[in-house]
């Protein structure tokens, strides 16, 4: 019995919510804060140096706050400022048509479009996959454990040899890439749905044998509802990794667009801030995708009459 | 049924042309015949029994119908242009190893060890077989090895390039992966164990963590290669920030697992934080872990070879791929591939085997 449950307020709601905002935002934003100066002071640091040489170079006399200013404005910082990827990612999201080169909408679109088709093809291998298993002891003994080996396949090693053989077979642009992405993301949804399908307990299975249910009545009537929470589970772990798959598979492949292309590009030329730009994108790309997955699983959830 | 049809395929092989191509059939190469009619013959016994024992003589025949084909690769004239008879021996050798695979799969031995051998068993099956269809499939429809190269011709690279696969696995691996792996996963913990400490830094902590383990952080390889140089202290950095949030949040979650009752009972002891830590919340909490070490094996291996792809001393996995990929070499990618296939298993295996003994106590292993 913990004495906080014994003097909780009772009226008050208003007070109470507001607290309670504060006591859910209060800390993330507090450690967002601490890790934004903590950055700021990196960039000082770490592109002192860089901005001290420069002057000395031209034998220009500085201050201290000349230093500290150059710092956050360096063309080709080690750290660049928070404020300078910001201003870079804006100026190279709204600054361009969104069809030319230098736009991050269209690298953005470049990945995002390898991303959806690796992440659909992955989610129907993942649950075919797991339909199987479910349905064969032959196949959940023999296949299984190949699943799992497969993941320790560096299959992003795989890239150049996809790009090559596809290639040969006269595929080329975004198969190869959404391919990699399939192979890295088919496998959380295997295993997710592989539990999410024996998940009905055997009481409920004996119920359904007592109806006599055919197996496809099964899956459809149990199987399948009591496996949906595990589905979109797996899928928001899945839509992440066909991203990551897509971006990674852009690096070996010698891609021009892309998200993955921006980064090699940016690292060719000692361009930091166009890196950290692209990661931006990346991110925002990542974090979209898991909220219209998660749009999507309430949706679902409202549909199969859940309540939240 | 099916054993009878796979024997059908042996005795069909006889007689069928073994190639498009001027090439002897069976019944020129006396020591093939023989093996051959071996292999029919054993699969029809194998026909003629009934249950589990029918495995002994179908593997044994599956045996002898794979020696053949494979020996058949080797003349020119089959290899490349195999025809009707050679893909009819495949086939009842696919069938007859499928046949013996399920037959397996139904056996429910009572001893221990005899199931756990099974296990073990089926699998291995399964992969030969794997192996052995993209062995026969390459060499039989004579596939450019450019684009894919048959297992043996992978297999032999690798044991004829041992000493550049050694230097490759101690720079990727040993360097890179071991070492960021060590340090991301440690440092996680670390931070997870000051986060529980204190209530406030761990609800700041756990949303963001959530938040950085979604991201496709493999980015920052560019970034860390630009800091950290072009060797190996560039890929364990990669690797530790990889690494480091999945392990904070798991362990967060796994901290968290504790029971109010066992923390009662350790407050009723009079036990001070760190007693509590090392009694209650680690032990509850190495499932938690052990998945986050699990989930990073993974992880480390992939964020490693990312990063040689922004720059590296001339070794290592990564360099070596997409520099022989460049020059073609697709069987030394293959021999990579299997290196790093091998090594990541390895690990995975180890890790699973510690978890195995120190949570030997969990509801998953008492079955």
């Amino acid at each position: 019995m913990t004495s906080s449950s014994l003097s909780l307020p009772v009226s008050r709601a208003g007070t109470l919510r507001r607290h309670r905002l504060a006591e859910r935002y209060a800390p993330i934003v507090t450690i967002v804060l601490a890790l934004i100066a903590i950055w700021y002071i990196g960039a000082v640091l770490m592109n002192l140096a860089l901005v001290r040489d420069g002057f000395e170079r031209e034998e220009t006399p500085y201050t201290v706050s000349d230093l500290i200013e150059g710092t956050m404005s360096a063309e080709r910082p080690l750290l660049p400022a928070p404020h300078q990827v910001i201003t870079a990612f804006v100026d190279s999201v709204f600054g361009y048509a969104p069809t030319a080169p230098r736009s991050l909408i269209y690298h953005s679109t470049v990945t995002l479009s390898a991303t959806l088709l690796g992440f659909v093809l992955g989610a129907l291998l993942g649950i075919a996959l797991a339909l199987m298993i479910v349905h064969s002891r032959v196949l959940e003994k023999s296949l299984l454990p190949w699943i799992i080996c497969s993941q320790m396949v560096p299959i992003l090693a795989l890239a150049p040899i996809f790009v090559v053989a596809l290639g040969a077979m006269g595929l080329q642009g975004l198969l190869p890439k959404s391919i990699i992405s399939a192979y890295l993301s088919f496998f959380p949804i295997t295993i997710g749905m592989v539990k999410g399908f024996t998940a009905p307990d055997p009481m409920q299975l004996d119920l359904m044998r007592t109806w006599s249910a055919t197996p496809r009545q099964v899956l459809s009537k149990l199987r399948w509802p009591s496996a949906v929470p595990y589905l979109f589970a797996s899928l928001k772990v899945a839509v992440t990794i066909s991203l990551i798959g897509a971006i990674v598979a852009e690096l070996p492949t010698g891609a021009e667009a892309g998200i993955g292309a921006r980064l090699l590009a940016g690292s060719y030329y000692g361009q930091t801030i166009q890196i950290w730009s692209a990661l931006l994108a990346a991110a925002i790309l990542a974090s979209g995708l898991i909220a219209l997955v998660d749009l999507t699983e309430r949706g679902v959830a409202r549909q199969m009459g859940t309540r939240s | 049924m099916g054993f009878i049809l796979a024997a059908a395929g042996m005795f069909a092989a006889m007689v069928l042309p073994l190639s498009s191509e001027v090439a002897a059939a069976l019944p020129a190469r006396p020591v093939l015949l023989a093996f051959t009619l071996a292999a029919g013959l054993l699969l029809a016994i194998a026909a003629g029994i009934r249950g589990y024992r029918s495995v002994v003589p179908g593997f044994a025949g599956v045996l002898c119908g794979a020696t053949t084909t494979l020996a058949l690769l080797r003349d020119p004239g089959v290899a490349g242009s195999a025809a009707v008879g050679f893909w009819a021996m495949v086939l009842a050798v696919w069938l007859g190893a499928a046949l013996c695979v399920v037959q397996l799969a139904s056996m429910r031995p009572r001893h221990k060890a005899s199931r756990r051998v099974l296990s073990l068993a089926i699998p291995l099956l399964f992969g030969a077989v794997v192996f052995y269809l993209w062995e026969v499939m390459v060499r039989g429809f004579g596939v450019s090895p450019v684009i894919l190269p048959a297992p043996s011709a992978a297999a032999a690279r690798f044991a004829v390039s041992l000493p550049t696969l050694g230097q490759d696995f101690v720079q990727t691996f040993i360097r890179g992966v071991l070492i960021g792996y060590a340090i991301g996963c440690g440092a996680g913990l670390l931070v997870a164990i000051v986060a529980q400490r204190f209530a406030f830094l761990g609800r700041g902590l756990l949303p963001l963590g959530n938040f950085f383990s979604a991201l496709p952080l493999v980015g920052v390889a560019p970034i860390m290669v630009m800091w950290f140089g072009f060797d190996w202290p560039s890929k364990a950095a990669v690797v530790a920030l990889v690494t480091f949030f999945p392990m904070l949040v798991n362990t967060l979650a796994g901290l968290s697992a504790a029971g109010h009752m066992e923390r009662d009972l350790m407050r009723s002891y009079g036990a001070d934080h760190r007693q509590t830590l090392k009694k209650l919340y680690l032990p509850a909490a190495l499932p938690f872990i052990f998945n986050a070490l699990k989930i990073n094996a993974t992880l480390a291996l992939i964020g490693a070879i990312v990063a040689e792809f922004f720059g590296t001393p001339t070794q290592g996995i990564g360099f070596r791929i997409s520099t022989e990929a460049g020059r073609m070499a697709i069987d030394m990618v293959w021999a990579e591939i299997a290196l790093a296939a091998i090594a990541g298993m390895a690990f995975y295996g180890l890790v699973a085997l510690a978890e195995r003994a120190t949570t030997f106590w969990h509801p998953s292993y008492r079955t």
